[in-house]
């Protein structure tokens, strides 16, 4: 097609049970999503823990766009472009560090951390400009959510508590598994790069229908409970918050087990020490059930996934090339879990995981198959006749069902289409 | 230091061995692959750079000796995808050098190696500095640790599901 549709007609590719693969594959769609979603909505950048100290820095991105996340010497988190003022160099080539300036290799413009010009050289030559109209450029809001740091190009729209919505819940429900009730982000990233389109990664996050197929392979060798909740009988289920965002819920099934830490495939016994720090923080009654109920399973739109042990961040280098930015969480004040979690975080995800590596097999070659013409739509439709509200009024079904791809579409087309 | 003589004969059954675990590796032979390994092996592929601690970092891969053995039960399924069909291999080793002697009595060896996969998505150069420790038991040369120090380590790296 190559041609972006006008506002009244994303509804010709996107139906409520299926859209069309061009969506996918288009060059011309991908660069409007850049404009539509990933400049202009609330975009996951970074965690606070990254950046621990005065002058820590760790260069992150929003899409193709390199950003340095820094805190300046006030404390506050800054997101700057990686970009100079003066001719665009990358004023930054390391991924981390501690720097009170940033000194552009090219002519010598220096940037303090928090953006400011403070000088360039030769100074003779630019009298009666104005420094501060020469800045390096900056995400223009930036906000956290415990310790998540999101960016925002937008100046205006919805704050970041309206755009995670019922979502930030499932956030507040991660830090608890923390003593402390802080994550922290300390392991280093792993990063898997896919020839495929980012929206294929983001639907399967919370796709409950693939697990039984796309992992057998792995459920059959270890000694997992894993594939259970995947199955026709679950009683797990998918949910769809609105605003893109996705979880599969897990906790009916984790709850019919009744044993805290099943959910990570352990038992208290054999982490004493976390069990005994989470009763003193919470009381044995909160902590039996948040080690019951488990860590969530939850796809915040567009690019922050957390899959219960680790964090993924989705980055769209171009329509058919993505990486997976993944990392073991680690939960402040819990050394021996944090062990656990970065021991089976390492065996499950990056580019020799024993699960992820088959799921983005599954990308690539849905990427592959989307360019072929007839039939032209991917067909969403599972579950829509048995969809049903909770509690709170969100549309849930059945774990395998395909909610929360219907919802991320809901979205998408209500983001595309609002210029 | 061992004499020039022993130190040859040394080398070439080094080379012998590592030659042969580039074949089983190229060729799919998961179980003859796995039964290099000592009972303690050590299979590490740093990520972010060369010398992480792989006790605190995340590596592309760290897997005891169990691991290593789920790793090859996965694979001999036949239902891991992303090697079904199972790459076409071929890697070229050299420069194997014998280095310092380890205080266990394990015998310590580098080398670059070169590795041409063509797979499903394209064909892909790894290039890497593996790092082992060999050890005899019972007559046979062993593997007790492989370390894979990918050049291109610090990057986003696609998928690497064969043995590298
Ligand atoms: S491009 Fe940065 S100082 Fe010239
Ligand atoms: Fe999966």
């Amino acid at each position: 097609m190559n041609v972006v549709p006008r506002a009244s007609q994303w509804g010709e590719l996107i139906r409520p049970d299926r859209v069309h693969g061009s969506l996918y594959s288009d060059p011309a769609i991908f660069e409007a999503e850049l404009q539509n979603i990933w400049y202009r909505t609330w975009v996951y950048v970074g965690h606070e823990s990254e950046v621990p100290n005065a002058n820590d820095y760790v260069v992150k991105s929003i899409g193709p766009q390199s950003v340095i996340m820094t805190r300046d010497e006030q404390g506050k988190v800054n997101l700057l472009l990686n970009r100079c003022s003066h001719r665009g160099n990358q004023v930054c080539s390391y991924d981390k560090g501690n720097a009170r300036s940033f000194t552009c290799p090219f002519h010598s413009w220096t940037f303090a951390n928090d953006g400011r010009l403070v000088g360039y050289a030769f100074p003779d030559g630019y009298e009666g400009q104005d420094k501060s109209k020469l800045a390096l450029g900056r995400v223009t809001r930036v906000q956290s959510y415990r310790g998540f740091v999101f960016g925002s190009f937008a100046a205006e729209g919805p704050t970041l508590e309206e755009h995670l919505g019922g979502a930030a819940e499932t956030i507040d429900r991660l830090v608890r598994f923390s003593p402390e009730g802080e994550v922290e982000v300390t392991a280093g990233f792993l990063k898997h790069r896919v020839k495929a389109n980012w929206k294929f990664i983001i639907e399967n996050e919370c796709d409950g229908y693939h697990p039984a197929f796309v992992h057998s392979s792995i459920f059959g060798v270890a000694d997992s409970a894993i594939g259970k909740l995947y199955g026709g009988a679950s009683t797990a289920v998918t949910r769809d918050y609105g605003n893109g965002h996705t979880e599969i819920d897990l906790r009916p099934e984790f709850r019919k087990r009744d044993a805290p830490m099943s959910w990570f495939g352990t038992t208290e016994a054999r982490l004493p020490d976390y069990t005994a720090r989470m009763k003193a923080a919470y009381g044995d009654q909160t902590a039996r059930e948040i080690m019951i109920d488990g860590s969530p399973h939850v796809m915040i739109f567009p690019n922050l996934f957390i899959a219960e042990i680790q964090m993924f961040v989705i980055q769209p280098l171009a329509v058919d090339d993505s990486v997976q930015h993944v990392t073991a969480l680690q939960f402040k004040g819990a050394p021996d879990m944090n062990r656990r979690l970065r021991q089976q975080t390492m065996g499950s995800v990056g580019p020799a995981g024993l699960l992820l590596a088959d799921d983005s097999e599954m990308y690539e070659r849905c990427h592959r198959g989307v360019l072929a013409r007839n039939p032209e739509w991917i067909f969403l439709g599972r579950g829509e006749k048995r969809e049903r509200q909770d509690e709170l009024g969100f549309k849930v079904g059945h774990v395998t069902d395909e909610i929360p791809s219907r919802g991320i579409w809901r979205h998408y087309r209500s983001l595309m289409e609002t210029r | 230091m061992l004499s020039r003589e022993s130190s040859a004969t040394l080398m070439s059954a080094v080379a012998a061995f590592i030659y042969k675990e580039a074949r089983f590796q190229d060729e799919h032979q998961y179980e003859a692959w796995e039964a290099l390994w000592t009972d303690d092996g050590v299979y590490w592929v740093p990520a972010n750079g060369d010398d992480i601690d792989p006790e605190k970092q995340m590596s592309i891969i760290y897997d005891n000796r169990s691991r290593i053995s789920l790793r090859i039960k996965q694979l001999l399924t036949g239902k891991r995808h992303t090697q079904t069909p199972q790459s076409r291999l071929r890697r070229v080793v050299s420069n194997i050098e014998l280095m310092d002697e380890q205080p266990g009595g394990d015998i310590s060896v580098a080398s670059n190696c070169l590795v041409f996969e063509s797979s499903l998505r394209d064909d892909t150069v790894w290039a890497a500095r593996n790092e082992y420790r060999l050890r005899y038991v019972d007559g046979e040369l062993r593997m007790a640790y492989k370390k894979v120090i990918l050049v291109n380590n610090e990057k986003a790296l696609f998928t690497l599901s064969f043995l590298i």
